[in-house]
């Protein structure tokens, strides 16, 4: 057909030919950036409501009845120990099982089953590691509504991804150089600890920052064991009763006053802003390791 | 990995096989830890309350004086608001994974796709604050009768949050599609669209399927956005508008309060976790036989 047509004829013919597609494009892009914009213009909204009330007051107060005198201090202060608690328990659980499953498992039905349940354990909702955590951190072991409860709860949360991207961070390191070791006479530990080991481990805590961004914002678990919703007083040990950011937000969002969402804006700037700060670590911490030279 | 040739010479060795091996298990124990605490406790509520009216009553009231144990008010509100949250992710997240996988030129994939990751990464807290504060005023002015608490301003933020989990593993699916097939489709004269939509698509099928139920088991596990944003009136509805309480609020709802650990009460959330536990490990038994269907390379 389009033999007998003239050349300027038939680029007409394609452009309408092709309009459709160029349509269908458009919707396609549209449905990205649409709920980006809206995110964005959420954003922009809690940045405006909050922008008053930030300032070293709100970083260094304690919470009260009245709004605009209340501060974030002891939940930044709880966050600050879930994270380092989160991060001692989760780092050593989670690489042991990476380099169980990358260098000492042999392929059986054991490994299948540990693979197999990581994989479902990243899919239980998270308010379900809150319910394990008040049964068994809280109540057996006898923990009690502590901040080490609520690290211990996290930790698990956490931990399929932990051993995913330490997995991914061995798995990385040169088979040629483990052949290496093994050549000097070195035994399997040892090569682990001196050769894979120094290797993965920006890798690794590439992930553990990721996660950690992850689980800064966490709230249904920790509720469900137990975090205060007001506490007027900073964690002193790992028995202290404590609170989040996460948990301090919900409280005033969940009040009906419009200062107090002010202040639970104030709060969501703050989680962002720490969350955008661990990703940036994580991504430094990428880049560094892309630079470094294999041999 | 190769084994014998380097068989563990000290007993240190072995102990530190057994301590990895031991960090591998507490996976396994995590898991069995959750059914163990969800099914213990979940005995006890229903060594008072039979099945039978768990599943029969239509009543959802543990709180009240009139006790009533009926999951289908929670089950509705869970529902409910997952319905409207595919309702937006689907038809986004698809035609973003289309774009993604078969227009975007190769750049524009690589920054986009990480950017929409983006929309999953934020705290569901806040997500709950946008959608009480901002979304559901918003949605009050073009929907009569819109509660300050509702089902539609959460299930549409929600929708926000599946979005990414939709869209990157249909485009996951989508871009798996074979190149010959796409070819074959051109050898025969179909444009790029048709060959999209009678070829490429449903080769992706099984991989979208998979990518829905676990957006579907993503959205019905979801706790703090309906928690703070749909209300807590436990009601069998399908109206957007009303207040209602989804099984993760709910469990929110008791954890706040100062239920006395052992008590009835107390169980609920037990027996409401275990109901939660069984849907989503369901969905997500399927979505991963789905998805092992297309790492197989096996087109429908």
């Amino acid at each position: 057909m389009s033999l007998r047509t003239s050349p300027v004829h038939d680029l007409a013919m394609r452009r309408a030919e092709l309009a459709p597609e160029r349509a269908f494009q458009a919707v396609g892009i549209l449905a990205i950036v649409l709920p980006l914009l809206l995110l964005l213009w959420l954003f922009g909204g809690a940045l405006v409501d909050a922008w008053p009330r930030l300032g070293w007051d709100f970083l260094t107060g304690f919470p009260s009845r009245k709004a605009e005198i209340a501060g974030i201090l002891p939940a930044l202060a709880g966050s600050a120990w879930l994270m380092a608690l989160t991060s001692l328990i989760a780092i050593p659980l989670g690489l042991g099982a990476a380099l169980y499953l990358e260098e000492y498992a042999r392929p059986g039905r054991l490994t299948a089953l540990i693979e197999l349940n990581i994989g479902t354990l990243a899919g239980v909702p998270s308010i379900l590691y809150g319910l394990l955590g008040l049964e068994i951190f809280v109540r057996v072991i006898g923990m009690g509504r502590s901040v080490l409860a609520g690290a211990c709860t996290l930790a698990l949360l956490l931990l399929p991804m932990v051993i995913i991207a330490s997995r991914e961070a061995l798995r990385t390191v040169p088979h040629s150089l483990r052949e290496a070791s093994f050549a000097l006479g070195a035994d399997r530990w040892q090569t682990l600890q001196r050769v894979v080991l120094p290797m993965c481990l920006p890798g690794v805590l590439t992930g553990v920052i990721l996660s950690l961004a992850r689980a800064i914002g966490e709230t249904a678990p920790l509720i469900t064991i137990g975090a205060l919703t007001y506490v007027a007083f900073l964690p002193d040990s790992v028995h202290s009763a404590f609170t989040a950011l996460p948990i301090q937000i919900f409280n005033w969002t969940s009040r009906p006053q419009a200062a107090f969402h002010v202040n639970a804006a104030a709060g969501i700037v703050v989680l962002i802003a720490l969350m955008l700060l661990l990703n940036g670590v994580a991504i430094w911490l990428r880049a560094r390791l892309q630079r470094r030279v294999y041999w | 990995m190769s084994g014998s040739l380097h068989a563990p010479r000290a007993p240190s060795e072995r102990i530190i096989a057994a301590v990895l091996f031991a960090c591998g298990m507490v996976s396994v124990f995590t898991t069995l830890g959750i059914v163990v605490v969800l099914v213990k406790e979940s005995a006890g509520f229903f060594s008072e309350v039979s099945l039978g009216q768990f599943l029969g009553d239509t009543q959802w009231t543990p709180l009240f004086t009139d006790q009533h144990f009926g999951i289908w008010p929670l089950l509705a509100g869970t529902l409910l608001t997952t319905a409207i949250a595919v309702a937006v992710a689907l038809p986004l997240g698809l035609l973003a994974a289309i774009y993604l996988a078969e227009f975007a030129p190769e750049r524009a994939r690589k920054i986009l796709k990480p950017t929409l990751e983006v929309l999953a990464g934020i705290p569901t807290v806040v997500y709950g604050y946008f959608a009480l504060v901002y979304i559901t005023p918003l949605l009050q002015r073009f929907v009569p009768g819109l509660a300050g608490f509702n089902a539609l301003g959460p299930g549409i933020v929600m929708g926000v949050m599946i979005l990414p989990v939709i869209a990157s593993l249909s485009e996951d699916a989508i871009y798996a599609v074979p190149a010959s097939l796409r070819e074959a489709a051109y050898a025969l004269g179909a444009g790029r669209l048709r060959t999209v939509f009678r070829v490429v698509l449903p080769s992706a099928f099984s991989g979208i399927g998979a990518a829905v139920i676990l957006g579907i088991s993503r959205a019905i596990g979801e706790t703090m956005i309906v928690a703070i944003a749909a209300g807590q009136q436990a009601r069998l509805t399908a109206d957007p508008r009303s207040p209602i309480e989804t099984m993760t609020a709910y469990i929110v709802q008791i954890s706040l309060g100062d239920t006395p650990t052992g008590t009835l009460e107390y169980r609920t959330i037990f027996a409401v976790g275990l109901a939660l536990f069984l849907l989503t490990l369901g969905l997500n038994a399927v979505a991963f036989r789905l998805r092992r269907r297309v790492l197989k390379g096996g087109t429908l």
